[in-house]
C-alpha cells in the first residue's frame, strides 16, 4: 500500500493490522491448546484457554474502537476503507473463534474414561487441519495475499468431509457402548465447534480477499 | 583523563589578575584568594569534564541505511523495529517471513503471543516461537534494545534440533516393536527346529525353514525401508539443488516398481513437464513406492494408471490411480503417518513395512511439494504428488 500524506493514517492502520495479527495468534494457540488439553484431560491447559478468551475479547473491543475512530477522523476512501472495514469484521470472527476454543476448553472435564475413549483419536487431525486454515487465513492477512485466501477456503470442505466422519463414528460408538453416551455426546459437539471453526477461518479468507481486491471469491462448490 | 583543547590561559590571567585588583583595593586578603579559587575551579571543572557530547554522537550514529546493508546478506534473518514497526528485514528475513512485513507493525509478522508479549516489554530478551513461516516449525526469536526506538531482532531456526529429539522417540517407540515381531517368530521357529533335532518331520521342518525365511525377508525390508526413510529425513533441512526431466524418471520408476509381472498391468499417460529441482534417487523411490502400493491395493486384474502433467499452477503433478476398494475416509489423514495400516494383517501379508507412505510423504517435503490422496471407497484411490517448477531463488517482488 503506497504512502499517504496523512503520517498518522498510516500509523492507525499499522497499528489496527498488528492488533488483528495479535489476536488471531492468541485465537491460534487457543485452538491447539484447547485440543491438546482435551485429548489429554488437561484441565490446567484448559483453564489457560478459558482465561485467554478474555483478552481476546479485549483485543476485539479495542480493534473495533480503533476502526471506528479511524472512519470517524480520517474517513478513509476505497482501498483504505476495505482494510478498515475488513479489520473490524475479521476481528470480530476470529472472536468467534477464540470462543470456540474456549467452548472446547470447558467440556474437557466432562469426557470420562479418556484412556479408552477411542473417538477422542480422531480429533487431533482434525483439529490439525482447522488451526492450519486458521494459520494460513493468517498469513494471507499479512500478506494481503488473495490466492492463500482461495486456498484455505478450498481446505475447508475437508473439515467438513471430517466432520461428517467422525460424527458417524461417534454415533456408531455411541450405539455400541451406550454407557459413555454423555462423553461422546460433549464429543460430537467438540468435533462441531472444530468444524465452525474451519467455516469461521473460510470467513476470515473471503474478507481477506475482500480487502485485498475488493471482491468477495467467486463460490466454486456453489454452496 | 584527557585534556580536549588547550588549557584556558586567558582565563586564568583574568581570575589572577582580578583577584589581585580585589586584593589590593579592599585589602582583604581571604576574600581575593578565596574567589580565586572558585574561579580557578570553574575553569577547572568546565576544561576536564567528561566529553557529553561523545554520547550524543555515538546514539545518532546508528544510522538505519548503513545497518541494512551490513546485515543485507547475512544467513541469519535479522529485523530492525522502530517502536515496534519494522523498517528493515535482511534477506533471510524477507524470504522466510515475507516481503510485505516492512513498514508494518512486527506483530503483523510475529504474531504468537510469546513474542508478543517480548515486543510490548520493548526489553532485551529471547522467546521461542513456533509456527512463524510453517506451521510446525520452532523458531528462537532474540530481541536486543538499541536505543530509545531502534530494536535488533533476530532469528534462529530450531526445528532441526526439534526435529531430532522427536524422531528419536519415534523411532525407540515404533521400530522396536515392529523389529521385534518378525525376530520374535523368527527364534521361536529356530528354538523349535533345535529341540526337536532330527526328529522335526521333513515337511514341518520345510514349513519352519519357510516361515523364517519370510519373516528374515520382512525384517530385511523394513530394514532397508528405515534406512530411506532416515536417509530422507536427515536431508529434509536442505533443498534438492538437481535439476531434473521427470518423464524418463517417472516411466523408468513405474516399470521397475511392477517388474516383468505385473508391468502389463501399468497405464503410462506421460506428459513432457519442465524440469523440477529434485533428487532423482528420491523421486524414483516415491514413484516406485506410490506404484507398488497401487499395484498392490488395487484389484489384481485392474489396471493402474500413472500420470504426469503440469497443472494449471505450473507444477508438476505425478498422480497413480488404481481400481480397489478404496480407502475409508477416516484413515486417509493418518496414512503417512509411520507403520499406520488400514489393515495389519492384509499389509503384512502383502509384505508391506508401514514406512512406504512415510517416506513418500518426506520425499515431497524435502521437495516443497504436496501430497493428495483421494479415494472412492469401492473405486479406487488417487495419490497426487506436486512438484513446484524450477525457477531462481529471489523471492517474488
Amino acid at each position: 500500500m503506497s504512502e499517504h500524506t496523512v503520517k498518522a493514517f498510516d500509523e492507525d492502520i499499522t497499528r489496527l493490522r498488528g492488533l488483528i495479527a495479535e489476536m488471531g495468534g492468541l485465537a491460534e494457540l487457543s485452538i491447539q491448546e484447547s485440543l491438546d488439553a482435551m485429548v489429554r484431560g488437561d484441565g490446567e491447559l484448559a483453564e489457560g484457554v478459558i482465561k485467554r478468551d478474555k483478552k481476546i475479547d479485549a483485543i476485539e473491543s479495542e480493534v473495533d474502537k480503533l476502526a471506528v475512530r479511524i472512519i470517524a477522523l480520517r474517513a478513509p476512501m476505497a482501498d483504505d476503507l476495505r482494510e478498515v472495514i475488513a479489520a473490524l469484521k475479521i476481528a470480530g470472527v476470529v472472536e468467534r473463534i477464540g470462543d470456540y476454543s474456549k467452548n472446547i476448553a470447558k467440556r474437557v472435564g466432562k469426557i470420562e474414561g479418556r484412556g479408552t475413549f477411542e473417538p477422542l483419536t480422531l480429533l487431533p487431525a482434525m483439529g490439525e487441519i482447522a488451526a492450519e486454515m486458521v494459520h494460513d487465513v493468517l498469513t494471507a492477512y499479512a500478506a494481503r495475499d488473495p490466492v492463500l485466501a482461495r486456498e484455505v477456503i478450498a481446505t475447508d470442505e475437508k473439515v467438513d468431509a471430517f466432520y461428517n466422519s467422525i460424527f458417524r463414528n461417534v454415533v456408531s460408538y455411541m450405539v455400541e457402548n451406550p454407557a459413555i453416551i454423555s462423553s461422546a455426546a460433549q464429543l460430537l459437539f467438540v468435533a462441531r465447534n472444530i468444524e465452525r471453526i474451519g467455516d469461521h477461518a473460510t470467513n476470515v479468507a473471503e474478507m481477506v480477499h475482500f480487502a485485498a481486491t475488493g471482491s468477495y471469491p467467486p463460490d466454486e462448490d456453489g454452496a | 583523563m584527557q585534556t580536549h583543547g588547550t588549557f584556558p590561559w586567558s582565563g586564568a590571567t583574568l581570575a589572577i589578575v582580578t583577584s589581585l585588583i580585589l586584593a589590593s583595593a579592599t585589602g582583604q586578603f581571604l576574600l581575593a584568594v578565596a574567589v580565586l579559587l572558585v574561579w580557578m575551579g570553574t575553569l577547572w571543572l568546565a576544561h576536564w569534564s567528561p566529553p557529553e557530547v561523545q554520547r550524543i554522537k555515538e546514539v545518532d550514529s546508528y544510522d538505519t541505511s548503513r545497518l541494512s546493508r551490513l546485515i543485507e546478506n547475512s544467513g541469519t534473518p535479522i529485523l530492525l523495529t522502530d517502536r515496534n514497526r519494522i523498517i528493515v528485514a535482511n534477506h533471510m528475513a524477507r524470504k522466510i517471513l515475507g516481503r510485505h512485513i516492512l513498514e508494518q507493525d512486527a506483530r503483523v509478522a510475529f504474531r504468537q503471543p510469546e513474542a508478543i508479549a517480548l515486543l510490548d516489554a520493548r526489553a532485551n530478551g529471547r522467546a521461542r516461537i513456533r509456527g512463524l513461516a510453517r506451521r510446525r516449525d520452532v523458531w528462537l526469536l532474540n530481541r536486543q534494545q538499541l536505543d530509545d526506538d531502534l530494536a535488533v531482532i533476530e532469528l534462529l531456526n530450531q526445528t532441526a534440533e526439534e526435529d531430532i529429539s522427536r524422531a528419536h522417540t519415534d523411532f525407540v517407540a515404533n521400530a522396536s516393536h515392529e523389529l521385534r515381531t518378525p525376530l520374535a517368530s523368527i527364534i521361536g521357529y529356530v528354538e523349535t527346529l533345535l529341540e526337536d533335532g532330527p526328529a522335526t518331520k521333513p515337511e514341518m521342518r520345510q514349513k519352519f525353514l519357510g516361515t523364517i525365511l519370510g519373516e528374515a525377508k520382512r525384517l530385511q525390508n523394513l530394514v532397508s525401508d528405515l534406512m530411506s526413510l532416515s536417509r530422507v529425513e536427515a536431508e529434509k533441512h536442505d533443498r534438492p539443488q538437481e535439476s531434473v526431466r521427470l518423464r524418463p524418471l517417472v516411466e523408468q520408476a513405474a516399470r521397475d516398481a511392477a517388474g516383468i509381472d505385473r508391468v502389463s498391468r501399468l497405464e503410462l499417460r506421460l506428459d513432457d513437464v519442465p524440469p523440477v529441482l529434485g533428487d532423482p534417487r528420491q523421486l524414483e523411490q516415491l514413484v516406485r513406492n506410490l506404484v507398488d502400493n497401487a499395484l498392490k491395493y488395487g484389484k489384481p486384474d485392474q489396471p493402474v494408471t500413472v500420470e504426469l502433467l503440469e497443472n494449471a499452477a505450473g507444477e508438476a503433478a505425478i498422480s497413480v490411480t488404481d481400481r480397489g476398494d478404496g480407502i475409508a475416509p477416516e484413515h486417509i489423514p493418518h496414512l503417512t503417518r509411520r507403520f499406520y495400516r488400514t489393515d495389519p494383517g492384509r499389509s503384512r501379508a502383502s509384505g508391506g513395512t508401514g514406512l512406504g507412505l512415510a517416506i513418500v510423504k518426506h520425499i515431497v517435503e524435502r521437495h516443497a511439494g504436496r501430497l493428495d490422496i483421494a479415494s472412492q471407497r469401492g473405486e479406487g484411490s488417487t495419490f497426487t504428488v506436486r512438484i513446484p517448477r524450477q525457477q531462481d531463488d529471489t523471492p517474488p517482488a
